[in-house]
């Protein structure tokens, strides 16, 4: 179990400060179960109006249950939950006209074709036959699927599919938007292309609410991240904040010979020894020109060879193994 | 604007015509065993007057049964694929997603049952039945169309994959083979026998018989619509329990 101390630390922002009018999404105590295997284990989220937030965590986290409570499809069975200023056990309708939820698995009609897909739920949010004419063209234009509008869902891509089920999200234009693991299983340029459309949404004013286990989905989109385990949130931040959390940048440096690393090792004070590695130093460093290459001086002036040289800056990887009790295979290798 | 009712059904109705094989194959295999029985199996019966004045209303009845596979494969197929969460994060009426279900099942049913009635007038069915016994006799069959339509839905719901659902229909179409359907009860084996004078297919055939052939029996009568009435009770209830649960 993850310490509840450093989860306060990162939180930073307590979460009974509740600011009605800026926050789309805001949960307190949020706790779900079941039969005996708790799944949520007191969630506290809070979500500012226009922005993307995601929940980031490894398979089995929790993050669909999180998604689910968040838009009515379940109860919690504690805690208080309220969405775009609804209550979602008391005012249920009035917070499910208000968001969109694109599941982890395209929810499109095969039987149907693109424009009919679509079509279906611009009746179903009763937009009137010139309005979800218009609605229906421009989604089909904005997702690039005005060629295959008149085919049948079932003949298409993955990709499409991802694209149409998210396009029929957007109908009605929900000021929240659910997006539980949006890319998964999409190739590199699908999942560009989805990204991109979720930075347009942003851009439009809406507020999205994203889970995913790609750490660099997380980090190109997110203005918030919480990162989920075991039913907790073990951090909560800004990409940055996050990647603070963890030890900073550093110089790796391997040698070819024991004798080697001890002179360098008195050289570098600061440096210390890699864990996994007898024949690797790694000295603090902030990766810029300058610094490496002081690095660099110094060695050479004590005429010590290094034969491999590499800069590590902490990416949401680190953050990520090291929050979700991944660390101790690393550590101990 | 049209109501959430409405715009399922023409869903519904939509996924009926991308998908004529259900609905032909629906109707072709009640006509395959019609003439089977009436040409091939049934010469050896001992059943007096015309055996296909016999077979037809069993036929029927079972014609209903067959074409509720295609039912509880589309229920179960919007509970598994994902967009019946969709659907329910929407603020539309729950009820409107399985009532349009029932209708285009409906619909197909009555589409089969007309074709095979036709096939079976074509190859020398009778009736003398008039224009109240026939009223009658679609009344009879619809009710039963709706009632097992009903059972179908929450079967459809309750299965956990297509693969299942496709099989929870098979008692429903093996009861009426074990009813009066093809030959009458009394001839069975001891058992059997019993079973087929008391399951529900039995009273229903026997009163669409009557109606369409001959006499009819009040309570038999009675006993039919009361079982329908009640499956269809039960399969509605059920349905809703069983659709409240699955997110």
């Amino acid at each position: 179990m993850p310490c509840q101390g450093c989860v306060r630390a990162v939180a930073g922002r307590p979460s009974n400060l509740v600011h009605m009018t800026s926050s789309a999404i805001t949960a307190s105590g949020l706790r779900k179960a079941y039969k005996d295997k708790v799944v949520l284990d007191g969630i506290d989220l809070d979500v500012p109006t226009g922005t993307i937030f995601s929940l980031l965590g490894p398979n089995g986290a929790g993050k669909t249950t999180t998604v689910n409570v968040l838009t009515t499809l379940m109860t919690a069975d504690a805690g208080s939950i309220r969405v775009a200023g609804h209550d979602v056990a008391g005012e249920t309708k009035a917070v499910r006209a208000a968001i969109g939820v694109t599941g982890q698995f395209a929810a499109v009609d095969d039987l149907l074709t693109g424009r009919e897909n679509l079509q279906l739920i611009a009746d179903l949010k009763r937009l009137g036959r010139a309005e979800s004419k218009r609605v229906v063209d421009d989604l089909l234009e904005r997702f690039d699927l005005t060629e295959s509008a008149q085919k049948l869902a079932s003949t298409y891509s993955g990709g499409m599919r991802r694209k149409l089920d998210l396009a029929m999200t957007l109908v009605g234009k929900p000021s929240i938007i659910f997006l539980d693991e949006p890319t998964t299983g999409l190739d590199p340029r699908s999942r560009r292309t989805m990204w991109e459309i979720i930075r347009q949404l942003v851009a439009d004013g809406v507020t999205i609410f994203l889970t995913t286990q790609y750490l660099e989905e997380a980090d190109r989109l997110a203005d918030r991240i919480a990162v989920l385990d075991g039913g907790r949130i073990v951090a909560q931040g800004t990409p940055a904040e996050l990647k603070r959390q963890i030890p900073g940048s550093h110089v790796r440096l391997r040698f070819t010979t024991d004798l080697d690393l001890e002179t360098a090792a008195k050289v570098l004070a600061d440096a210390t020894r890699d864990a996994e590695d007898d024949l690797v130093l790694r000295a603090p460093s902030d990766g810029s020109a300058r610094s490496v290459r002081g690095l660099l001086t110094q060695l050479d002036t004590h005429n010590l060879d290094v034969e491999e040289f590499s800069v590590h800056t902490p990416d949401l990887d680190d953050v990520f193994l090291a929050l979700t009790g991944k660390t101790s295979t690393k550590v101990s290798a | 604007m049209p109501s959430s009712t409405t715009t399922m059904l023409s869903r519904n109705f939509k996924h009926t015509l991308r998908n004529p094989v259900a609905v032909f194959n629906a109707i072709l295999f009640p006509i395959v065993l019609l003439l089977m029985f009436v040409y091939v199996i049934g010469g050896a019966f001992d059943i007096p007057g015309n055996y296909i004045d016999y077979a037809t209303p069993g036929m029927l009845i079972l014609t209903i049964c067959y074409g509720l596979s295609a039912t509880a494969l589309s229920v179960n197929s919007d509970m598994t694929k994902g967009i019946i969460n969709r659907f329910k994060v929407m603020d539309i009426s729950r009820s409107a997603v399985l009532s349009a279900h029932v209708a285009a099942s409906m619909l197909r049913t009555v589409i089969a049952l007309a074709a095979v009635t036709g096939v079976a007038l074509a190859f020398g069915f009778r009736s003398p039945a008039g224009f109240t016994d026939w009223l009658g006799a679609i009344g009879l069959l619809v009710l039963v169309a709706f009632a097992t339509t009903w059972i179908t839905v929450a079967l459809g719901l309750s299965a956990k994959t297509p693969e299942s659902a496709g099989m929870v229909t098979v008692p429903l179409i093996m009861l009426p083979f074990l009813s009066s359907a093809i030959v009458p009860a009394e001839t069975m084996a001891p058992g059997v026998r019993q079973f087929a004078e008391y399951q529900p297919f039995t009273p229903i055939i026997e009163t669409l018989r009557g109606l369409l052939v001959g006499e009819v029996s009040g309570t038999k009568a009675i006993v039919a619509v009361g079982w329908c009435v009640g499956i269809a009770l039960v399969g509605y209830l059920w349905s809703l329990s069983t659709f409240k649960k699955r997110a």
